[in-house]
């Protein structure tokens, strides 16, 4: 467990670390965007990689967090701090009632059914202008800080960001470790005789629902603070796909992949672009680049190369076969 | 001891060269570089637009614009050259807010030229509040940025979403004499807020708006909504961004054109125009910018980007142009010292343009455009689809003929506000 953990620990120190190598605000921000994004992957992460329930509609748990904080702490006269708390908490709620919805589906249906709830929620964001503001948004959102925690400062904030995302790693590698995570990718892999075992299927994928929802609705909160606006935008389509493109660019039901696959999306998108005119196409090019050479994503591939590698030293060795995933 | 204190003159000696060296490159980098800096290092202008995407064609159109300007001014604004840092926000707000943080932190940019889009510029208001950089919107048109959630390091090259439609309420009801209109526009803000003005001045005058219909953004066909205007109405208001004014108007004329169309200046905009056929023609509408229009300055700009980039201008071209200008008439009153940002956004808040494509121009209080509106009828003209000006008011502000105090006092413009009181008559 320490051991397996230590990578992640050297990796998000080094992002802690950044203020302290560049004085510039820019790449600090850059930083805070890659952990709140990373921390989305990773709620997705149960359920595509580890429940085996592939949602087009993730977005739905940020954005209904960053828009009940924004309006809560705005027109509701919250102050910030139990408007985050009463915001995860109501995203918790809806998620319930949600969950009763989409897990009555799998497969395709599933695919659908959660991009149509996150369409409702979009619609509901976009015409409902005299909550939401409309396509406008809803601007000014304060972020919470105080003379101990000053968290209009970049790297305060990129200091509660990683941390919340070290809690993120620690709270799902636990939990994929434990009876209750083997048991999820039970159902992922045999449900029907999970099933005739004596599990309760629904039950075991509606607690991931919930645990993704959870870091969804945590995402969406530093996304307000961090972006101190919220619009329907980060509810279309296209942003619960870039969440599944970080998933599965970096490796679906790894521990890392999400936080490599959403470092890559961020980064191309914004850091890249600096240099690069056609970033959307260098974006297009990388993935199609990681399908042809790693199906798996990024984490299983290098896994693979690595396992090739080994293989090619001493000369006979044992073929390995592929696992298999059969669902009954 | 002899070396010893060998050793320490030896030591004064270097302090004391070093010393004397330090002054003399000081007194040299004053001397050289003081006027040097103020005007040879560029001034760094970021100019956020949208490369990717659905609103890509305006962005085009806008870098034209600014190309233009820039070109016209032999790259330089106030003695000093300018370094133009374009960032493509790919039209959406998060992304807008990153390429912002990269302008003001990264390049550390002197002023911003952008974004494209009213969500984009409210997605960075609260930002450029924070670090203090002079913002010119050069197309965001959302009421509210000058007006109840005024920026003060926020300016707009262009006017408000409802500006120019003010004035076509009023021509609707007084000159062409129209009493019952429907209206049919974009389900977004702009929309919304283009219609609400027309509405406003043309229900003040006499008329009565009797429905409202608000196709999606991204609607594939209009026929429903079209199906759904009365035959008995006197013309039809459209308030269309985009290429959606291109498609409604041909499936109107498909279906017939049961009434005449008046319309929002985008959606006859001279940059869709020349993708427009015969339905366009006759079409009424108003806008603070068009091609034709004769003010001072905006032959010779219309004719340069003829010439330059074979189309006419339209409201993004002329926009970015305008922003350019802005920027450049402020840069020369603070005599190219652009560091001192309060100083030149104070300059920007106090421009007054007597050419240019939108003639003579002055910013109000709220940092808003004082400028013509003209009322404008497509017509095909030399072997090309024109607005040509029917009638011009001149000094039009962004509250019409209303009280400023008891327009901010009412809500913002939007769906249901102002509510129509005619619905169904």
């Amino acid at each position: 467990m320490t051991r397996r953990m230590l990578p992640f620990a050297v990796v998000l120190a080094a992002m802690a670390l950044v203020p302290v190598f560049t004085p510039s605000h820019f790449y600090v921000n850059l930083t805070s965007q890659v952990a709140i994004a990373a921390i989305g992957a990773l709620g997705l992460n149960v359920l595509v990689g580890h429940a085996g329930l592939n949602s087009l509609g993730f977005a739905v748990f940020p954005g209904l967090s960053a828009y009940l904080v924004a309006w809560l702490s705005t027109l509701g006269g919250f102050d910030p701090v139990s408007a985050g708390l009463l915001a995860i908490g109501g995203t918790m709620l809806v998620a319930g009632l949600f969950g009763v919805v989409a897990l009555r589906a799998t497969g395709l249906g599933f695919v659908m059914i959660t991009m149509a709830l996150c369409q409702i929620v979009w619609g509901a964001a976009y015409r409902w202008t005299s909550v939401t503001g409309g396509d406008n948004g809803i601007s000014a959102v304060p972020r919470p800080g105080t003379g101990l925690l000053p968290l209009e400062r970049p790297e305060v904030f990129l200091w509660l960001c990683v941390g919340t995302l070290a809690l993120a790693l620690i709270q799902l590698g636990r939990f994929f470790d434990s009876p209750m995570g083997v048991a999820l990718r039970g159902t992922r892999d045999q449900p029907r005789r999970m099933s005739a075992v004596g599990y309760d299927v629904w039950r075991i994928r509606f607690s991931a629902w919930m645990l993704a929802a959870a870091w969804g609705a945590v995402t969406g909160l530093l996304y307000a603070w961090y972006h101190q606006f919220v619009s329907p935008h980060m509810m279309a389509v296209t942003a619960s796909a870039e969440v599944l493109l970080m998933v599965v660019a970096g490796g679906a039901g790894t521990l890392a992949g999400p936080l490599i696959g959403a470092a890559l999306v961020v980064l191309l998108k914004n850091l890249a672009s600096i240099w690069i005119e056609r970033w959307v196409m260098l974006l297009g090019c990388t993935f199609v680049a990681i399908v042809l050479l790693m199906p798996d994503g990024i984490v299983p591939g290098f896994g693979l190369l690595r396992a090739a590698l080994a293989r090619l030293r001493p000369a006979p060795a044992p073929k390995l076969v592929p696992r298999e995933r059969a669902d009954v | 001891m002899p070396t010893n204190t060998s050793a320490v003159t030896f030591r004064r000696t270097r302090s004391k060269a070093s010393c004397k060296a330090w002054l003399l490159a000081t007194a040299l980098a004053a001397v050289c570089a003081a006027p040097a800096l103020a005007q040879q290092a560029p001034i760094k202008v970021g100019f956020m637009t949208v490369r990717s995407g659905a609103l890509a064609a305006g962005g085009k159109q806008m870098e034209q614009g600014l190309e233009y300007c820039l070109a016209e001014r032999g790259g330089k604004m106030g003695g000093r050259p300018v370094e133009l840092i374009t960032v493509d926000t790919a039209g959406q707000p998060a992304t807008t807010k990153t390429r912002a943080q990269e302008l003001v932190e990264r390049v550390r940019v002197d002023a911003i030229i952008g974004p494209l889009a009213a969500f984009e510029a409210l997605a960075i208001d609260d930002y450029i509040r924070q670090v203090g950089v002079p913002v010119i919107s050069p197309s965001a048109a959302a009421e509210d940025l000058t007006q109840r959630k005024q920026n003060p390091w926020f300016v707009r090259a262009v006017g408000t979403s409802a500006q120019a439609n003010h004035a076509l309420g009023e021509y609707a009801a007084k000159d062409l004499k129209l009493k019952r209109v429907v209206t049919i526009g974009d389900d977004f803000a702009f929309g919304h807020e283009a219609t609400a003005g027309f509405q406003r001045a043309f229900e003040d005058n006499g008329g009565k708006v009797v429905k409202k219909l608000w196709p999606p953004l991204n609607v594939a066909d209009y026929g429903s909504y079209i199906s759904q205007i009365p035959s008995d109405v006197d013309a039809v208001y459209a308030a269309f961004a985009g290429g959606n004014g291109l498609r409604f108007l041909q499936q109107y004329a498909e279906y017939g054109a049961p009434a005449k169309v008046i319309a929002q200046m985008t959606t006859v905009d001279e940059g869709i125009l020349k993708s427009m056929g015969k339905e366009a023609v006759g079409v009424i509408s108003s806008g603070w910018y068009t091609a034709t229009q004769d003010v001072p300055g905006n032959k010779e700009f219309a004719a340069g980007i003829r010439a330059k980039y074979g189309a006419d201008p339209g409201y993004y071209t002329a926009g970015a142009y305008e922003a350019c200008a802005f920027l450049d008439a402020a840069v020369k009153a603070v005599d190219g010292k652009v560091e001192d940002k309060q100083a030149l956004m104070k300059a920007l808040r106090e421009v007054k343009l007597d050419k240019g494509p939108f003639g003579e121009v002055a910013l109000d209080p709220y940092g808003n455009p004082i400028m013509t509106v003209t009322i404008r009828r497509t017509e095909e003209k030399d072997g090309r689809l024109q607005n040509v000006v029917l009638k011009t008011y001149p000094k039009v502000s962004q509250f019409w003929t209303y009280d400023p105090k008891a327009f901010l006092a009412d809500p913002v413009y939007s769906r249901d506000y102002p509510p129509a009181r005619h619905l169904g008559n």
